[in-house]
């Protein structure tokens, strides 16, 4: 470091700005917020409200169900297919693998009207069904739309970690394990699994984290499933109670947060933390 | 290039899973872009085609295309003047002060959308120029998309050893601003590439805080899209999403281009 290390004062300028806009427009906004939450009628049990009051406490326990289900079931397809085509090289690959990435940037309004597209009142499903006389079964607006909603926005992601890390792993150890007579799923267990742990712990926290934070899927399906981020808002909007919005939006914060820091410490590798 | 495993008999299995998988995913795409083009969606592309709801998207909803790209090309500046800056720092100098600053500018895209935009309307909602203006929504994009653009030329910056570089070229005589605009800058473009599409077409793409920082002055695309999904018939509620993938697909695709073509360069 020696002929280069005199730039200190520079480097303090090139952070400067970066640093100034974010204590200005995001710790010095989060601190009020979190002051501004124990001003409500009870105080600072508005931040115990989440458990003590079981409206909260319902939506909480579902939003965390629902978001469980979901970073399981595309942990496994994010899994199955991200090995899969990490391992095998064929014609038209890249554009499978770009078409299963694309919906990486759809926000969460489109992915809802994505899940009407298929399964709401005018839906493809309900078409078909009716015309093979199979009735018209519509779940958009249920659990089922919503589980559907956010397992389309988070297999591209799971999917694009799973790839990095299984080109990573050396195929020839699957090889010598197969040689030594292991079964397929021993493979898995004892090869496979080990070798991908940190990006299926990284990538499923990040799905979690996502899930439980997710708004505009719930909001395009106006379910009447409130997970959290509805009942944060409904809070906001009709019942003008922004000192429980401030506690509830702060709680689900630190738990996003907690969750996704505890996947890094547990794989010891930064998880990209990804919208 | 990838590493070829032998065809087993899991092959065709995984191959229909995974294509499966893509129909679940682009099915739903291809179905809008059709229905914004029917006449009428259920009868779908044999009852006709028309533009006529895409000229009524735009009659209705134009303002809002103006206004997501307007402000994403000002987020795109405001991260390309602080995120890069701040990604050299952070390559530069390892305390425990730039940690904490890496740290904690990820803060906005781990703590869901809805809390920010609360506290800034809280501290600010009462400055009522700055609440009715789209300055509003582009101070939460810009909070929202930084790390992308950090994190994305850190990568890269990370990945050539910096240190090396600028003191070959301080022993040649290059003061620190000259190092950093001819051999810092160039040396991050890839970096800078990359992130400049991540963070448009996640601006563009922004509804969580967005919908809470909006006036109704100040509508962007997703936020028409959550109004004409709740209000407008299927036809039109399609076509305005073909609007939205035109704009966002094409920016995407580039992205996965660049990042093929620099995991190519990287590996040869």
């Amino acid at each position: 470091m020696s002929s280069i290390s005199g730039g200190g004062r520079m480097l303090v300028v090139l952070a400067m700005p970066a640093v100034a806009i974010f204590t200005a427009f995001w710790l010095l906004p989060m601190a009020r917020l979190a002051l501004f939450a124990g001003t409500g009628p009870t105080g600072w049990n508005a931040y115990l409200a989440v458990l003590t009051h079981p409206q909260y406490l319902a939506s909480l326990v579902s939003t965390i169900l629902l978001s469980m289900a979901v970073t399981g079931a595309t942990l496994i397809i994010g899994g199955i297919t991200g090995v899969f085509l990490s391992r095998h090289d064929f014609r038209g690959r890249d554009l499978l693998v770009g078409m299963l990435t694309l919906p990486m940037a759809f926000p969460g309004v489109v992915v809802g009207f994505m899940v009407i597209l298929m399964a709401g009142r005018q839906g493809l499903i309900g078409l078909i069904a009716q015309t093979i006389g199979a009735g018209k079964p519509v779940f958009a607006y249920s659990m089922g739309g919503l589980f559907l909603g956010y397992l389309y926005f988070s297999i591209p992601r799971v999917l694009l970690t799973i790839m990095a890390a299984a080109e990573k792993l050396d195929p020839a150890l699957e090889e010598a394990a197969r040689s030594l007579g292991a079964s397929p799923a021993r493979v898995i267990r004892d090869v496979l699994l080990p070798g991908l742990r940190p990006a299926l712990i990284g990538a499923g926290a990040l799905c979690f984290a996502t899930s439980m934070g997710a708004f505009g899927t719930a909001f395009t399906l106006a379910t009447r499933i409130s997970v959290l981020p509805m009942t944060i808002y409904t809070e906001f909007t009709l019942f003008a109670d922004m000192a429980t919005a401030a506690a509830l939006s702060l709680v689900l914060g630190v738990v996003t947060w907690a969750v996704l820091a505890l996947a890094r410490n547990a794989t010891g590798a930064g998880v990209a933390a990804a919208a | 290039m990838t590493t070829t495993t032998r065809r087993g008999p899991l092959y065709w299995p995984q191959m229909a899973f995974t294509i499966a998988v893509c129909a679940f995913l682009i099915l739903p795409v291809a179905l809008s872009m059709l229905a914004g083009v029917s006449l009428n969606w259920q009868r779908g592309p044999a009852g006709g085609l028309t533009l006529q709801w895409i000229e009524q998207v735009w009659a209705l909803y134009a303002e809002t295309v103006a206004r997501s790209l307007a402000v994403a090309l000002a987020c795109l500046a405001c991260d390309l003047a602080l995120g890069v800056p701040l990604a050299y720092v952070l390559v530069r100098r390892q305390s425990r002060w730039t940690r904490l600053v890496e740290e904690l500018i990820m803060l906005p895209v781990a703590v869901p959308g809805l809390a920010t935009a609360l506290a800034l309307i809280i501290l600010y909602g009462g400055l009522h120029d700055f609440r009715n203006s789209s300055a509003f929504i582009l101070v939460g994009h810009v909070l929202f998309t930084l790390p992308f653009m950090v994190r994305s030329v850190l990568a890269v910056l990370s990945a050539i050893d910096v240190p090396t570089l600028e003191e070959g070229a301080a022993s040649l005589g290059a003061g620190p601003f000259r190092r950093l605009a001819t051999v810092v800058l160039p040396n991050a473009r890839p970096g800078i590439l990359a992130g400049s599409l991540m963070v448009v077409t996640l601006s563009i793409g922004e509804f969580n805080m967005t919908w809470m920082l909006h006036t109704p002055l100040t509508k962007t695309l997703p936020v028409g899209l959550a109004d004409a999904y709740a209000s407008m018939r299927m036809e039109i509620a399609s076509a305005y999403t073909v609007v939205f993938l035109l704009m966002i697909v094409p920016a995407l695709i580039l992205l996965q281009l660049a990042a093929a073509s620099a995991s190519r360069r990287s590996k040869s």
